[in-house]
């Protein structure tokens, strides 16, 4: 009996019910990725908003999202919330955990990304008497976006990855569905290889990707461009 | 009798602190309109806390600062009432790094005055032109060679039409060879009229072109007088030292 069956393996690469996965995957990622920087925008301008009644909020929320492990909390959501009368769909409460679980992530880079902005570009446009608005949207935004995008390229790696855990709340993305396959014939390493083999291909595209942002939102810096070197510390 | 024309800035026992350290100890100091004061001082005389209370980029802790007849209270309104007739240059040039020259010098026209693109742009041009970089319109900052932003970031400033400049260290961060062209532009300016209050070291310019010079120390005004006086028959020991230490 052979250690490892390549032609099972090249079966489960081109299962559709696996492939179907994949998309789960991608739509889990994508929903995080968009709900998460929304809400984490928004918890990282009340941290840095230097009112205590909103600052405090977001920093019990960092502190504590990005202090439990993501499968507690999805855990949780899906057979916490109902005990207080809320039902969500298995997609549903895994959707809300990884939101959640992201905005924290989110948050502390938007912060940084704003705080690596320098004072000066603020008193400029003060000086120029611009509206705080179009400081935050025009001058601020921008500069702090530039210097995000690294990073949050880092975050979404890891997000593509950490939807994996969806599964123990029998969310049928990638991992569920390998383990599905799995428990049909136990062909565990030929089945995992191939799931192995669709997570890599996501990371990889989503590599391109962000190298294109990054070479996009660097155009008008310097050769000594930041973006680079914090990709270059990145790996 | 008319009644004595409105000084262009005036401040009264203006007060700043930083924790426990006075950036500003009880500053008077009026300012006429179209006056060139230079303000020199050694590091850390509150020279520069002094002009960047002027347009309320620091806020004072107590006294008064009126530019202009409009008294700068916490108001929105005040700040902004002020910062309209007040531009700034800065050490850094603080340029948008990632606008083209031609939109840092749109920007503020476009959204505060309400121009429209074209009136923003031919009046930018213009000014461009005028500190000699027309060229260089449709460049990044970083394109362009540190006497270039900062005169850059003047036109950027006369778009709004200040009738009073401030100038904080405008060529402390720049290599020598670039220091003159950016004193040219600020002497341009000053043939025309404007009200300029000048932190600098430029001790050549404050000769030439200053109608006052005031000599900070430790957050406090010790003396001030027109340039040949002051140079020539320093009246503190405070400013003779300061004097001996950067005219080589």
């Amino acid at each position: 009996m052979p250690i490892f069956n390549f032609d099972a393996f090249v079966n489960y690469l081109f299962n559709s019910f696996l492939i179907g996965g994949v998309g789960v995957t991608i739509g889990l990622t994508v929903a995080a990725v968009i709900g998460g920087l929304c809400l984490g925008m928004i918890i990282a301008l009340m941290r840095m908003s230097g009112k205590p009644l909103l600052a405090f909020p977001a920093r019990f929320y960092i502190w504590f999202f990005r202090g439990t492990p993501l499968l507690i909390q999805l855990v949780v959501i899906y057979a916490g919330l109902p005990l207080f009368g809320i039902k969500l769909s298995v997609l549903q409460s895994a959707l809300l955990g990884l939101i959640l679980n992201e905005a924290s992530y989110m948050a502390e880079i938007v912060r940084t990304g704003f705080l690596a902005v320098p004072k000066g570009q603020t008193e400029a446009g003060w000086s120029l008497n611009l509206s705080r608005r179009t400081i935050f949207w025009r001058v601020t935004l921008p500069q702090a976006f530039r210097l995000m995008v690294p990073p949050l390229g880092n975050s979404i790696n890891g997000l593509l990855k950490a939807t994996s855990l969806a599964s123990v709340i029998s969310v049928e993305e990638i991992m569920r569905r390998s383990d599905l396959l799995m428990q049909e014939q136990f062909q565990v390493l030929e089945v995992y290889a191939a799931a192995t083999i669709y997570y890599l291909i996501l990371t990889s595209l989503w590599d391109i990707v962000q190298a294109r942002l990054e070479s996009h939102f660097g155009r008008s810096v310097p050769a000594a461009a930041s973006a680079k070197r914090l990709g270059f510390l990145r790996r | 009798m008319n009644n004595p024309p409105v000084p262009a800035v005036r401040l009264a026992g203006v007060m700043k602190r930083f924790g426990d350290f006075a950036a500003l100890n009880d500053v008077n100091l009026e300012i006429a309109a179209g006056e060139k004061v230079v303000i020199c001082g050694p590091s850390g005389s509150g020279k520069s806390t002094l002009i960047r209370c002027i347009n309320h980029i620091e806020q004072h802790d107590g006294g008064q600062i009126v530019v202009n007849g409009i008294k700068l209270d916490r108001s929105a309104d005040s700040i902004a009432q002020v910062r309209s007739v007040t531009g700034m240059v800065f050490q850094n040039f603080n340029l948008f790094p990632h606008m083209t020259i031609l939109d840092n010098c749109t920007i503020a026209p476009r959204t505060t005055l309400k121009l429209s693109r074209a009136e923003a742009e031919a009046r930018a041009m213009e000014l461009l032109a005028k500190v000699r970089i027309g060229d260089q319109a449709g460049k990044y900052p970083s394109q362009l060679s540190g006497g270039q932003q900062q005169r850059a970031a003047i036109a950027r400033s006369l778009c709004m039409q200040p009738g009073i400049m401030l100038f904080d260290e405008p060529t402390s961060a720049l290599d020598p060879e670039m220091v003159k062209e950016v004193l040219e532009t600020m002497k341009t300016l000053a043939g025309e009229g404007m009200t300029m209050i000048c932190v600098t070291h430029e001790m050549g310019f404050a000769r030439e072109v200053a109608d006052r010079v005031v000599f900070m120390d430790r957050g406090s005004i010790m003396e001030q007088g027109r340039p040949d006086e002051f140079f020539g028959n320093p009246q503190t020991d405070r400013a003779r030292q300061f004097l001996s230490q950067i005219i080589h």
